[in-house]
């Protein structure tokens, strides 16, 4: 029996919801042209919450998740016995401007199971996309999932349309640090990266549109045995190699339909926060992947306390700093002290002379800092030396597990 | 005292008015009593009329703009606070985002701007069908009086649409093409349901994962006071509530014997799907998007099969892109003749260009050629590599700049690299795009362009019949 729309549409949904890199972020500004719908902010939108915390910004659906393929991590890999469903690109058109008529969404998030052929299935992905822009006048965010064994041609035209283009590198240990990868896979995905990189970089320098919010992938961890270490490196690999405007980690989690060479357990949440964390201080303050890493044991970060505490307690010689006359490199290393907290100081410095509650207004870390920053009216003494520092700053100790 | 009084809401202007009268009459905050009603009295509007207008720092007028939207009745004399020290000498007072006051404003800016992101955020339309047409009504319930300065928000966004948003503070009201801004509403005004709903909530349900629960985080994004405005979240107690027994199943069921599928189909369609001949790729191309602007349909490349020579030029031009074929325009007719000086016979050399769509500008009715930018090139580049493995001539000609670009992949001076070179792995020829002659105003400097033009046609013909012996 054919499947109603909203049947469709759930079983899409569902097949598609594993993927996290599915926020709004980091389009041009644009509004709707007179006759059209659709406008795009900068920073995106989250329109809602789902109870796992995770933010509704996209439309996020697949295409179809019927695959050729067989990814073992994959729901919908050829060989699953999932139920399988497919939209027409027509279908895909019309629910996402119903939906955005609403104010449910952004956009769109399209990609889609390999039906027939790659580039078959990439062409239907740009048609939706085309339609929208072209038909509706839509101007809100789109991301297509490129498809990395797609013809290259194909990239060169997704761009047109698409406000983000990614290709997901899934598991880390399938990114050599060698350019040239031995095995096809690897060595396309990198090619897609590599090809969508230069055609971005230099849209960008030609004031042209093209991707303008630029391209993120998503790495899976937990169902594999590597390293927090490895995947950092193959992060920052990534982001100098293809300039990458996000990676996205998504702590692998049981799927239905399990291919048996997967673990049954999920990996913690805590872990893919932890490497959240890590990968911003990776991108903004300065750190290296191997500090990063030497703050945690054997290659994994401390699950306990955030990376950058873990940093400073193996460090504990660089403090306390002060927040008078330290450079902006230093007081970015100070626990509990975040980006815009550091920038204010410094703005402030110009005027004033800080005293503690002055930096309490401008942090909310403050307990944190309180053993590695000097203010006027305060020092730490001897809290750095103390042995049980990181009992008093860590929170404390239970087992995060699958329901929180 | 002075007591100044001021329209309930986000009275900005009257702020304005009133800070202008009181910086004149040099009044100090402390002497300032702010209240606000329904209709407000006249505080000597005479005398503000008369005052200079006041100039503050852009930081901080922006600030008071938005915190005059907070609903806290102490915000007009905690601003008039922070003018007056401004005023007084404390320009930077905004950079000491440690000062209490500066701190306050602050918490309350960033309460505003929560606010309106919040309700760009959770505005629910439903339509309802009118006599007219369609329109999309919401009813939502800001924390703050924001609601004017939402709507810009809405309009650039939903400019084709006409809708209303209804509030217990105002209500905005776009009919397409003008903004309305109108009374207080309540729920009731508002429509109690969408065709659309029941989608977006089977949307709302399938995309959450079951097993990766975290309420509070969600609650510290969407707060439980929104929740009765958002058509999704009544699903919420129900789906936290079965959660664990769906992950329960998920994990405890056995991996499933697999379905068997054949791999072989997926093998095949991967080697498979390029395009196997020169017109397999041509219907390629030509039902492509043009990748540069102007550009209406493609211009393919012509000539037999397997031909000697492919010259390879820019991009179509008006007259190529009017007939659909390349080198019909003044540059080609000029190609056309030095071919036939130097021996070269045009119908068995293979003609195509680097970017297949004409780029060009309209100007009045002229529509001129604009060359096109290294990156467009390069869009191009997979088509026009794959054209020459079809045609798979003994040599490439690169006519111009573009060509050696589209070849090579990399920029080269074209006088210093003219006569003969590898075109990325084919074996060719660098010479200059006929265009470039008939540019050439010195009539003395275009005869020895051109005399050096046919030297060049001479040696690639020489040289594609070496390659063939
Ligand atoms: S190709 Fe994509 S959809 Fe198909 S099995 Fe692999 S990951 Fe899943």
């Amino acid at each position: 029996m054919a499947l109603t729309s909203l049947e469709k549409l759930r079983i899409l949904a569902d097949a598609a919801k594993y993927d996290a890199s599915c926020a709004s972020s980091g389009a041009e500004k644009r509004t709707a042209k007179p006759g059209g719908i659709g406008s795009t902010t900068g920073s995106g939108i989250c329109h809602s919450y789902t109870p796992d915390g995770r933010c509704v910004s996209l439309l996020k659906i697949l295409l179809t998740n019927y695959c050729l393929f067989d990814c073992s991590y994959c729901i919908n890999r050829r060989s699953s016995n999932v139920r399988r469903a497919r939209f027409s690109v027509d279908e895909v058109v019309r629910l996402t401007l119903e939906f955005y008529k609403r104010n449910y969404i952004e956009g769109l998030f399209l990609s889609s199971g390999i039906i027939r052929s790659p580039d078959y299935t990439m062409e239907q992905m740009m048609l939706v996309a085309k339609q929208l822009r072209h038909q509706h006048g839509f101007a809100g965010y789109i991301h297509l999932k490129a498809i990395p064994e797609a013809s290259p041609w194909l990239i060169e035209q997704a761009g047109l349309w698409a406000d983000r283009l990614s290709v997901n590198v899934e598991l880390a240990s399938d990114i050599s640090l060698k350019k040239l990868a031995p095995e096809k896979d690897k060595g396309s995905i990198r090619a897609a990266m590599g090809q969508m990189r230069e055609r971005i970089v230099e849209a960008r320098e030609e004031r042209r549109s093209f991707a303008p919010a630029g391209q993120s992938t998503q790495m899976i961890v937990g169902a594999d045995d590597v390293t927090d270490e490895a995947v950092l490196r193959t992060s920052s690999d990534l982001y100098s190699d293809f300039g990458l405007k996000r990676v996205y980690y998504s702590a692998f989690s049981p799927i239905p339909e399990a291919s048996p060479v997967l673990p049954v357990k999920a990996a913690p949440l805590k872990r893919e926060n932890r490497l959240y964390q890590a990968d911003w201080l990776l991108r903004y303050y300065g750190f290296t992947v191997q500090e990063i890493a030497a703050g945690g044991e054997d290659g994994m970060l401390d699950l306990e306390i955030d990376p950058k505490l873990a940093w400073a307690l193996k460090n504990r010689d660089r403090f306390p700093v002060d927040v008078n006359s330290a450079d902006r490199e230093l007081l970015l290393r100070v626990p509990g002290l975040g980006s815009r907290a550091v920038d204010k100081i410094i703005a402030c410095r110009r005027h004033t002379r800080l005293r503690w509650d002055d930096v309490g207004r401008l942090s909310g870390g403050m307990k944190r800092a309180k053993a590695f920053l000097v203010t006027a009216d305060h020092h730490p003494s001897h809290l750095t030396d103390r042995l049980d520092l990181r009992q008093r700053l860590a929170p404390p100790p239970r087992q995060l597990g699958l329901f929180e | 005292m002075k007591r100044i009084e001021l329209c309930d809401g986000a009275d900005a202007e009257g702020f304005r008015q009133a800070v202008r009268f009181l910086v004149a009459e040099l009044i100090p905050p402390a002497e300032v009593v702010w209240s606000s009603s329904n209709s407000p009295a006249l505080f000597g509007e005479a005398v503000a009329a008369g005052a200079p207008p006041v100039a503050l720092p852009k930081a901080v007028a922006e600030l008071v703009g938005l915190v005059v939207c907070h609903r806290d009745p102490e915000r007009y004399a905690l601003l008039y606070n922070l003018i007056w020290r401004v005023l007084q000498g404390e320009r930077s007072l905004l950079e000491i985002a440690s000062d209490p006051l500066v701190h306050r404003l602050h918490i309350m800016a960033k309460a505003i701007r929560r606010d309106i992101h919040k309700m760009h955020a959770f505005v629910r339309f439903r339509r309802v069908e009118a006599s007219d047409g369609e329109w999309f009504v919401a009813w939502f319930e800001p924390d703050h009086l924001i609601v004017e300065r939402v709507s810009s928000f809405f309009i650039d966004r939903f400019r084709s649409m006409r809708w209303s948003i209804l509030t217990p503070v105002g209500s905005l009201r776009w009919d397409g093409d003008q903004l309305t801004t109108g009374p207080a509403a309540v729920k009731g005004d508002a429509a109690t349901n969408d065709d659309m709903e029941e989608s977006w909530l089977g949307y709302y349900e399938s995309t959450f994962n079951p097993a990766r629960v975290n309420p509070s985080m969600m609650r510290a994004e969407m707060p439980t006071r929104y929740w009765h405005n958002l058509p999704e979240a009544q699903l919420i107690p129900g789906l936290l509530q079965a959660a664990p027994q769906r992950v329960k199943d998920m994990t405890e069921r056995e991996a499933m014997a697999a379905v068997k599928r054949n791999p072989d189909k997926a093998v095949a369609a991967m080697t498979d799907q390029e395009p196997k001949t020169l017109e397999q790729l041509n219907q390629l191309i030509a039902a492509s998007e043009p990748m540069v602007p102007g550009g209406t349909h493609a211009v393919l490349g012509e000539g037999p099969d397997r031909a000697d020579i492919a010259f390879v030029g820019e991009q179509p031009g008006d007259q190529e892109d009017l007939q659909g074929r390349p080198f019909v325009g003044p540059a080609g007719e000029l190609l056309n003749r030095m071919m036939d000086e130097a021996g070269i016979d045009r119908r068995a050399v293979y003609l195509t260009n680097a970017v297949k769509h004409f780029k060009f500008q309209q100007r009045g009715k002229r529509r001129l050629h604009v060359g096109p930018t290294a990156g467009e090139v390069k869009h191009y580049r997979w088509w026009l590599e794959k054209e020459l493995s079809f045609v798979h001539p003994r040599l490439v000609v690169a006519l111009g700049a573009t060509a050696v670009l589209a070849l090579t992949g990399k920029a080269l001076p074209v006088t210093k690299m003219r006569g003969p070179a590898v075109l990325g792995e084919h074996p060719g020829f660098i010479t200059v795009h006929p265009a470039y002659l008939l540019r050439l105003p010195d009539a003395e400097a275009k005869e020895a362009a051109l005399a050096l033009f046919l030297q060049d046609l001479r040696a690639i013909k020489a040289l594609a019949q070496r390659t063939r012996e």
